[in-house]
């Protein structure tokens, strides 16, 4: 392994490829900002360019800090306006916009710059270890696994919402799924809810729900009550003095990231689970280990919950090139767009690539440390430029924060219908935030609903229908952990209840 | 009744409706070859319909207790009791202004159009300050174009559809 090491250092580290992860970075994070394109789509754009460089291991670098560089650009934006473009950062808006709102965006987005740095590095070191022994394992999920396991991710959604809520949440991660199953299902090729309009053959757009979901809605919140905007300058966030966090906030942090970079890593080494289900379940499992007031904190503005996403996603980004790079099978789709790219530049990832090549499997791990560290040196001094986002006027910012929104629906599909249904669904987020519905589970069953629904189909017609479930025995337990995961907040409430009434009989 | 549960009954019909799609009517189309799968493109919509259903009838009951929460929703919170005392004819005119946007875009082209939402849409907030709000959002307009169409490849048409482009 050393000797692969030194490899990489001696590829990694020209002055070219040097230059292209810090031009890698640069672009990733700017136009990730914008709502609407995500890692996906700036990768794609960029291998073109990626492709005349001719070295495989210069385009490999430089679209690996691309990818870095887009998924902190996304954060930013779920961040500073509550509109997260790319699936795998909504979990970080849940606990980084509230903070933003508090005055602390300097400090939120050096946490998440510190908890991405963080989640991406030791996913790179684990990556380097574990690359070889992993990819065996990951074959060893099958469709009724991965079934099961999204099954228990929308049922630790049930951790998202607070007591009382869990019907409530539930609710909107069926509609969530119900939503999915609008257009032509991959496995059936047959068109359905579509109400024979032909904009929905193709669905609705993953873009164009979340921005209805989470943006439309604050900004509307933002026009009805001037007061919340104004809210923002309590803490000061004019002058966003507060950069840093405080000792103790890193302390706190410490045990999340450890965790969460470990747990993310392992998320994103299966195939097509990647970095939206590992931020979700990083945020949930969090939020359940934490205690008292710490809980209560969650989903207001802690520094745990925003840590906890931003790590985990990082970690699962680097962990879903151990499938890619040891397999040939990419786990996601940024991943499977860079295998078209390796593909271009007459490398073919597999099992082969580690004796073949060493040097460009090397290079890409290696590349994985300086990008880090080329996105953390490079945004940390930004981060009060990009924080001042929030002082612009509200008279300027509402209009920008709609347009933007609409954009980013729009580029996407290149359709105007998108628009219309982005303001309805839009009007129905927010009638959903009067009654006090949480909108995440909603968007995260529509994003894991085709998902699902594709590897239920394929393991009822492996095993000719249900059996599956009974015949292997790690579909069952992931299957059970998901009801336990649901009963239990609700026995916890009774529990508690029960408890209170006690004492107030006086025993 | 509360609004969540008014949500919840409509949450209920609509899943009646959704469940009344996928029992009776999907499986007519369905050819004769694909009966004999296991699985139909019908079976999943009919787990959600019933899954739907109960735990809408659960919310809409009140089965499960919510938390006695002292009901004073904070300043910057919205209480939609009261929606008549918040800024609801703004909101209003601002989704009436997307869904012109979304009308107009492709025939009046991406620069007229995204500059004339952007300072309609200051305006009906209250901005006066034309000498600042247009500029703005000619530069912010012209910028995004550049970036989108000719940086990143992805085509918006610039002008009114009758110059030709």
């Amino acid at each position: 392994m050393l000797e692969g090491i030194f490899i990489g250092l001696e590829a990694a580290f020209s002055i070219q490829n040097i230059l292209m992860v810090v031009a890698g970075c640069l672009i990733g994070t700017f136009i990730g900002m914008l709502p609407g394109l995500g890692p996906m789509s700036i990768i794609a754009i960029m291998i073109p360019v990626a492709i005349t460089l001719g070295d495989p291991a210069a385009a490999l670098i430089l679209l690996a800090g691309v990818y870095y560089g887009a998924i902190f650009g996304g954060s930013t934006s779920s961040i500073l306006l509550n509109a997260p473009g790319v699936a795998g950062t909504v979990a970080t808006s849940f606990d980084g916009y509230p903070m933003a709102r508090k005055g602390q965006a300097g400090k939120a987005l050096t946490i998440a710059a510190v908890a991405s740095f963080a989640g991406g590095t030791i996913g790179a070191i684990l990556l380097m270890i574990f690359a070889p022994a992993l990819s065996s394992v990951a074959l060893l999920f099958h469709s009724a696994e991965y079934f099961a396991l999204m099954v228990v991710g929308l049922s630790a959604i049930a951790a998202f919402a607070g007591t009382g809520q869990v019907a409530k949440a539930l609710m909107m991660t069926i509609l969530g799924l119900i939503l999915a199953t609008v257009g032509e299902g991959a496995l059936f090729n047959m068109p359905r809810f579509t109400m024979g309009l032909m904009d929905l053959q193709s669905g609705i757009s993953f873009i164009t729900l979340a921005m209805a979901m989470f943006a439309l809605p604050e900004a509307m919140f933002l026009v009805l009550n001037p007061a919340r905007g104004a809210s923002n300058a309590e803490g000061g966030s004019n002058k966003i003095t507060n950069l840093r966090f405080s000792r103790e906030e890193g302390k706190a942090m410490i045990p999340v990231i450890g965790r969460q970079s470990v747990q993310g890593f392992f998320i994103g080494v299966l195939p097509g689970a990647g970095a939206t289900i590992a931020s979700f379940l990083g945020y949930a499992v969090e939020r359940n280990i934490a205690k008292g007031e710490e809980q209560e904190e969650f989903g207001k503005g802690s520094v745990k919950g925003l840590a906890a996403p931003e790590t985990a996603n990082n970690a699962a980004c680097t962990g879903s090139f151990v499938p890619l790079l040891t397999l040939g099978i990419p786990g996601s789709g940024t991943t499977a767009i860079l295998l078209g790219a390796l593909i271009a530049l007459n490398v073919t990832p597999g099992p082969r690539l580690m004796t073949d090549t060493p040097e460009i499997f090397w290079a890409v791990i290696i590349s994985m440390f300086i990008g880090n560290l080329v996105l953390l040196v490079l945004n940390l001094p930004l981060i009060p430029y990009i924080a001042k986002i929030l002082s612009i006027p509200r008279n300027y910012l509402i209009p920008f924060i709609l347009f933007f929104t609409l954009m980013g629906a729009y580029i996407g599909q290149n359709n105007s219908t998108e628009l219309l249904l982005l303001v309805g669904l839009g009007v129905m987020a927010t009638i959903l935030r009067f009654a006090d519905y949480p909108l995440a589970p909603l968007l995260i069953g529509f994003i894991l609903g085709t998902m699902l629904e594709d590897n239920f189909a394929r393991s009822m017609q492996l095993y000719r229908g249900l059996d599956f479930i009974i015949e292997r025995p790690m579909t069952l337990g992931l299957l059970v952990l998901a009801g336990l995961l649901v009963l239990l907040p609700s026995y916890r409430t009774r529990r508690a209840r029960k408890r209170a009434e006690g004492v107030a009989d006086g025993d | 009744m509360a609004l969540d549960r008014w949500i919840a009954l409509i949450f209920v019909t609509f899943c009646c409706i959704y469940g009344y799609a996928a029992f009776f009517t999907m499986d007519q189309l369905l050819p004769p070859f694909m009966q004999r799968n296991p699985v139909w493109p019908s079976t999943f919509p009919k787990v959600l319909a019933v899954l739907g259903t109960i735990v809408g009838m659960i919310v809409l009951l009140g089965v499960e207790k919510a938390e006695d929460k002292d009901d004073a929703p904070s300043a910057t919170e919205i209480n939609y009791r009261r929606l008549g005392d918040y800024k609801i004819g703004q909101a209003l005119m601002l989704l009436g202004l997307m869904v012109l946007y979304a009308l107009m875009l492709r025939p009046a082209g991406f620069l007229i159009s995204t500059t004339t939402f952007l300072v309609v849409g200051s305006t009906i907030l209250g901005e006066r300050k034309f000498h600042i709000m247009i500029p703005v959002a000619a530069l912010a307009t012209g910028f995004v174009w550049y970036l989108v169409q000719e940086v990143l490849g992805i085509f918006l048409r610039p002008f009114p559809f009758f110059m030709g482009m």
